[in-house]
């Protein structure tokens, strides 16, 4: 099993997310299929029924499809795919200057900041 | 198929096990019955089983009322060890499947296999980790519609219990059958369970769906638990 789970946000989300990660990671290809809903739940270690509401929720997003008796395939829009990683990216970037104000870090001085870490990186 | 217990009182002697205790259980799910030891969990799964009747109320498998009979409808491990020290493992397999007309030998040489566990050896030999395995074998390899687990966990380590855990998933037939864990360790089985079920002194104290907890209130079933428990005893 060994998946682990945050205990404040729901377990067929948390799947979501690591699908889509793998996916926007390229480790899923458009096209690809899905595990099983039984054979996902027991690579996760998790009930079937919560796996088949985050395959009901990717469906919902557009990123998987359900074809009639052949399960469950990443979706083909590349488009789309693409707006799933930017809008991702803007989660964590979001994320990151929301706490940084917290610290009372201003949006140039992040900026400048950033700028600093990378060329150090470099 | 669904599992109704209305009304439910049971006195051991003075001392009431359970204390009108009504519940549904419902095929393709999975709950989990969690309390401390004495709080009632063993003797309901019993009652289920029809082992113990209750004193008051009624307990009902798809509308009939459970008898001594339920019991060749109900697949139950106990918490207490079960076998004969002088069978092997697959004596205790032919023993089993002897019992109970639904066994499936199939289904039990695919778990023994996944279990590694050797027919040839003594259950006497057994570690206390595999003797678990061989329990949970004699009870998965059952096609009935009900599976009771008394604390199957209990005494085993994190891997056995993983690898329980995943042979549940494997081989639990959705469609059909429903499953009842009780157990005192939550931790391992929080993402197994559609329900959670709270006992404490006979009563039933909380039930939630684990994924609504997580929504609604963002709790996992451990936070939800101390919760509980922090509303009547000062820790």
């Amino acid at each position: 099993m060994g998946e682990e789970f945050q205990s404040s946000k729901p377990i067929y989300m948390q799947i979501v997310d690591r699908i889509i990660i793998d996916i926007v990671q390229g480790k899923q290809q458009p096209g690809d299929k899905l595990p099983s809903v039984r054979e996902m739940a027991v690579q996760m270690g998790v009930n079937p029924n919560t796996i088949q509401r985050t395959y009901t929720e990717l469906e919902r997003m557009n990123v998987v499809e359900t074809r009639r008796g052949q399960g469950t395939f990443v979706s083909e829009n590349g488009e789309l795919m693409e707006q799933i990683a930017r809008s991702m990216q803007d989660e964590l970037i979001g994320s990151f200057i929301q706490r940084m104000e917290e610290i009372g870090v201003g949006k140039t001085q992040v900026i400048a900041l950033l700028q600093r870490y990378m060329g150090e990186e470099e | 198929m669904a599992i109704r217990v209305e009304g439910v009182i049971k006195r051991y002697g003075n001392k009431r096990a359970l204390n009108g205790v009504s519940l549904t259980f419902e095929k393709g799910k999975i709950y989990g019955l969690l309390g401390q030891n004495g709080s009632g969990k063993s003797t309901l799964l019993k009652m289920i089983a029809g082992l113990v009747f209750p004193d008051e109320g009624t307990v009902s498998l798809s509308g009939s009322q459970v008898t001594r009979r339920t019991c060749g409808n109900v697949a139950y491990l106990t918490e207490l060890d079960m076998f004969h020290d002088a069978f092997t493992v697959g004596d205790t397999i032919w023993y089993t499947a002897s019992q109970f007309a639904d066994f499936d030998q199939r289904k039990a040489q695919n778990l023994l296999k996944e279990f590694r566990l050797d027919p040839s050896k003594k259950v006497k030999s057994l570690s206390k980790g595999n003797r678990g395995r061989l329990k949970l074998v004699a009870t998965l390899a059952r096609n009935t519609e009900v599976i009771l687990l008394d604390e199957p966990f209990s005494g085993l380590d994190p891997m056995v219990r993983d690898s329980i855990v995943q042979s549940l998933l494997k081989y639990i037939d959705f469609e059909q059958q429903v499953l009842i864990i009780a157990t005192h360790e939550i931790n391992e089985i929080e993402p197994l369970l559609d329900e959670a079920i709270v006992i404490r002194d006979g009563s039933v104290i909380g039930q939630e769906e684990v994924e609504s907890l997580r929504e609604e209130q963002g709790l996992s079933v451990l936070n939800w638990l101390k919760q509980l428990e922090g509303n009547k005893e000062e820790v």
